[in-house]
Formats: C-alpha cells, sequence, structure tokens
C-alpha cells in the first residue's frame, strides 16, 4: 500500500494569536478545527476522522471530540512532540486510503507563554531518573547535539546562525510573526549564550496557539474549490540513545527522509520548498544532512551565505519565519510546517517569500528531545 | 542549589543502593555478555531477564557537553563514554567551565542530591 495521491490536504489554518490568556486551550483546538474547516469549504458534520497527539487536554482524542461534538468513525492520537502532526496526516492519509475515514480533522493548541508551569514528570519513565536530577532540558539538549557537530565537522557559530538570519528575513513579511526584525550574523552571535554553544537567537520563540489542518479523499478533494495539495510520500522513526551507544551526529531524519523520498518518487533536489523543524538552529541543520539536502557534516555550509533565503538560496525554507520567528504553538511546530508548505504550493504564500511554481514541497520535523529520544516525520507534498 | 533526589523504580533500587556506597555499577547481560546505558531489568540488546552487575572504573571520556547559563547557577551537562563502553548523561562538576573539551578524560565524581542520594558525576582529569 502507498499513499501517494491517496489523500490531499483541504483545509490549513494558523491561529493568529501569538499570547491568548483570555482563551483555553480546548477553545484554541476549537478554533483552528473551525478556521481549518472553513479554509477546506467543510463543515464539522464532514468530520469523520479526529487526530490530535497526546498533549491534547483529555485522554488522547476524547475530551476534544467531545468539546467539539465530532462523529467520528477513526482517531488517532500518537504523540512524537512536535513533529507528531506532520505524521498524522501520514496516519491520515493511510486511514483514508483504507476506508476508515473521508475527511480528517488534525488539530494543535497550547498555551506555554501564558502558562509556564513546567510539563509534570512521569517518575515511571524509565529514564527520567538517569536525567533530570542532571538538569537535562529542552535547550541543553540540543545543545548537546551541537557541540558535538562542531568537534565532529567544524561546524562554527557563524554557520548556525544564518539558519536565523534566513529565518529573520522571511518573518519581516509576516505580520502575525512574533519576531519581524531583521537580524544579521553578527547580531545572533552578539546575543548572550545560553547553552553552549547556543545563543539566545539559536533557539525558537514560545508562543501560545495552534493550528489545523483538513486531510480528505482525493473524491472530496475534487468537489472543493482549493486548489489541489496532494499527500505524496511520508516517512517516520525514532531515534534514541541506543542501549547507550549514544550517537548525536545524526536524527532520524535518516531513516525518515530516504522513507518519504522513495514512496514519492523524487529526490532532494527536486524539492522547491522545504518546511524544516526549527526548534533551535541546529535542529534544521542536521534534519537538512539527515534528509540528504547536503552530505552528512556539510550542513553548516549548505546553510551559509543565504542559502535558506527565498529568492536569494536554492532551498527556501520556513518562508513564515518559522518556529526560529514567527511561532511555535505549544512548542510543537509540527502543523505549522505543513501549513506553510500547503501555502507555497497553493501559491498563497506572501508574495515576497512565494516560490514561483511551487509544485513538490516538502515539511520535516522531530519532536520530543534530539539529544535524547525523538520522533522524526517527513511528508512530501505536490500541488496537482 | 543541589540536583533533585532520583526516584527510583523496582528494577533500579540495586542501582541506587550500590550508589550510595559511591560504587557506580553497570548491568552486564547474562545471555549475551553486553553492558548498557541507563540501568534496566530486560536487557535492551537481546531482551535477555538475567544480569549479572559490574563495577565501572570510574574512568572516561567527554563525548559532548554544554554549559547551561540561562540559571542562576549555571551548570554543566555531558555525555560521558565510560571505559566499560556505554555512554551516560551526567554533571561535569569542580572545574572550569569555560576549559571544558569534547574528548577530554574524566573520573567519576558524586555529588549528593536533595535527599542524600549520591548522584554519578565527573570531573576533568590532566
Ligand atoms: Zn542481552
Amino acid at each position: 500500500m502507498t499513499i501517494k495521491h491517496a489523500a490531499f490536504i483541504a483545509g490549513a489554518y494558523e491561529h493568529p494569536t501569538r499570547k491568548a490568556p483570555d482563551k483555553s486551550v480546548a477553545q484554541l483546538h476549537a478554533e483552528c478545527a473551525r478556521g481549518a474547516l472553513a479554509d477546506a469549504g467543510l463543515t464539522k458534520d464532514d468530520v469523520d476522522g479526529y487526530f490530535c497527539a497526546g498533549d491534547a487536554p483529555g485522554m488522547g482524542p476524547l475530551s476534544m471530540a467531545d468539546y467539539m461534538n465530532l462523529r467520528v468513525r477513526h482517531v488517532d492520537a500518537t504523540d512524537i512532540g512536535g513533529s507528531s502532526y506532520l505524521m498524522l496526516v501520514s496516519h491520515a492519509a493511510q486511514a483514508i486510503k483504507a476506508g476508515k475515514c473521508n475527511v480528517a480533522l488534525i488539530t494543535l493548541a497550547g498555551r506555554p507563554r501564558t502558562d509556564s508551569r513546567p510539563r509534570a514528570v512521569n517518575p515511571d519513565q524509565p529514564d527520567v531518573q538517569f536525567e533530570a536530577p542532571y538538569g537535562l532540558v529542552t535547550l541543553n539538549a540540543y545543545a548537546l547535539c551541537a557541540m558535538r557537530h562542531m568537534h565532529e565537522y567544524g561546524t562554527t557559530s557563524e554557520q548556525l546562525a544564518w539558519i536565523k538570519v534566513a529565518a529573520s528575513h522571511h518573518a519581516q513579511w509576516n505580520p502575525h510573526a512574533m519576531l519581524r526584525d531583521v537580524v544579521t550574523v553578527e547580531e545572533v552571535l552578539a546575543s548572550p549564550m545560553v547553552a553552549d554553544p547556543l545563543h539566545r537567537l539559536d533557539c525558537c520563540v514560545i508562543s501560545d496557539g495552534g493550528g489545523a489542518l483538513i486531510v480528505v479523499s482525493p473524491e472530496i478533494a475534487r468537489t472543493l474549490k482549493r486548489p489541489l495539495v496532494a499527500v505524496r510520500g511520508a516517512g517516520e522513526a525514532v531515534k534514541h540513545t541506543m542501549a547507550g551507544a549514544v550517537d548525536l551526529t545524526y536524527s532520524g531524519g535518516r531513516v525518515s527522509g530516504p522513507i518519504a523520498f522513495a514512496e514519492a518518487g523524487v529526490t532532494p533536489a527536486d524539492i522547491k520548498y522545504a518546511s524544516i523543524y526549527d526548534s533551535f538552529t541546529i535542529t534544521v541543520l542536521m534534519q537538512l544532512e539527515d534528509i540528504g539536502f547536503c552530505e552528512k557534516g556539510q550542513g553548516g555550509r549548505f546553510v551559509a551565505d543565504g542559502n535558506l533565503i527565498s529568492g536569494v538560496g536554492k532551498l527556501p525554507f520556513n518562508t513564515d519565519g518559522g518556529g526560529l520567528c514567527n511561532n511555535h504553538p505549544a512548542n510543537r511546530g509540527g502543523i505549522t510546517k505543513v501549513i506553510e508548505a500547503v501555502r507555497q504550493l497553493r501559491g498563497e504564500a506572501h508574495p515576497k517569500v512565494q516560490v514561483p511554481n511551487c509544485d513538490l514541497a516538502l515539511a520535516h520535523g522531530t519532536g520530543g528531545l534530539l539529544g535524547t529520544r525523538h520522533g522524526s516525520a517527513t511528508l512530501i507534498m505536490e500541488r496537482l | 542549589m543541589s540536583m533533585p533526589a532520583p526516584v527510583p523504580t523496582p528494577e533500579t533500587t540495586w542501582f541506587w543502593e550500590a550508589a550510595r556506597q559511591h560504587r557506580l555499577m553497570l548491568p552486564k547481560c547474562v545471555s549475551c555478555a553486553r553492558t548498557h546505558w541507563y540501568p534496566r531489568a530486560i536487557c535492551p540488546h537481546c531482551l535477555g531477564d538475567a544480569s549479572d552487575r559490574i563495577e565501572a572504573s570510574g574512568e572516561g571520556v567527554i563525548y559532548t557537553y554544554t554549559v547551561m547559563r540561562r540559571v542562576a547557577e549555571p551548570y554543566a551537562l555531558a555525555y560521558v563514554t565510560l571505559a566499560e563502553g556505554p555512554t551516560m548523561l551526567a554533571q561535569l562538576v569542580d572545574c572550569d567551565f569555560n576549559g571544558l573539551k569534547v574528548g577530554g578524560r574524566v573520573k567519576l565524581a558524586w555529588v549528593p542530591s536533595a535527599d542524600g542520594t549520591p548522584m554519578p558525576c565527573f570531573t576533568p582529569v590532566a
């Protein structure tokens, strides 16, 4: 079974809020659902499959299905952190292909900017006792990867900074972006060191908000008035500490990327636009190597000198400003990666960053911690 | 401020009992004779359910590190590759945070956590 052309992304919606003290998380989920359905030209009663991740309020999909009064016959709440939503598009396409649903709704929402309570740790999680006491958190888990990459391949802080610079060039055109000022390599390097070798400007924003997607069968897609954005290939993987054989030089993208390209029958050179999960600059660099946009160890050279800037470089990326400048709702950037790719494929990105004749796009993400255990998901989409 | 105490599970009480005697123990599988980290009752190489426990020499090499600076009391976090093979997460202590190096040699150093349980940490050696 392949999901190539088996499902279409008919609706995509990014909540415009970046700080929502006056809204509940459930409300944000539902507002995103409402926005994506309107974008697709469908209604709530058309939804027969519901997808979210394990962080949705309530047990898996149950409370949100109840809150929105969804009458669904297929649900999936597989959680691989921020990349869940990339993977859930693939799962929705698989369910549609298998006849389990025809209109799949995927939602994400959260308020980490308003409500900064630390996430509760489950002591049954077997690794916690050997990691949490040392002060392992998201930031230093990624910094550990950056430090090793620099040691192994000679990657520099200047090269990492170019990723932020490129994102900022795109964010200046996005009125909803949290950080709209164009920054220079020098400004990134001058920002405070937060966890060696990462500077403050190597890190993504923290934002409230959310997003939603509507994935539908080909038959339904052809009845709608939106451009046809097909799922062409997808891959997923889990990478971890390998029983103590820790290797931080690569991510799960090394597995998920080739699977997606094989299913799609295309190569990285064919991709016109890429959404690459940018929790930190190092995340982007490692993923680009792992999914095959350049050789392992060459990521620093690849991202330098504006190569990721739309209209300037060879691989326009994150033209909404990405997590680094625009939005990282609920600390989970996977859904906005799909949303901007859909905008590009429809020709609906901001004119200053729209890639001409963008008919093949990729979105890729890492969820969890790059430095310990994470999920990777790659999604290749095509405008027909 | 001391490190939070580890919360043992039934399969790791033996590890933390040994830690209280300042002994860093590694599980070694009876079936496949391989060691692993972090300690589990079921071997992550072969799912064998019987393991011996060997005492680590305490010698290792920094695989990677970072200094967490965006906090009131900065601390150094590292992956240390033990002489016995596995690579483990730990803090680097009693050292100049600006003099740390990937590849640098380290030795075991025990640091009491909030409830007194010693946490295995490492300190650079010349
Ligand atoms: Zn074994």
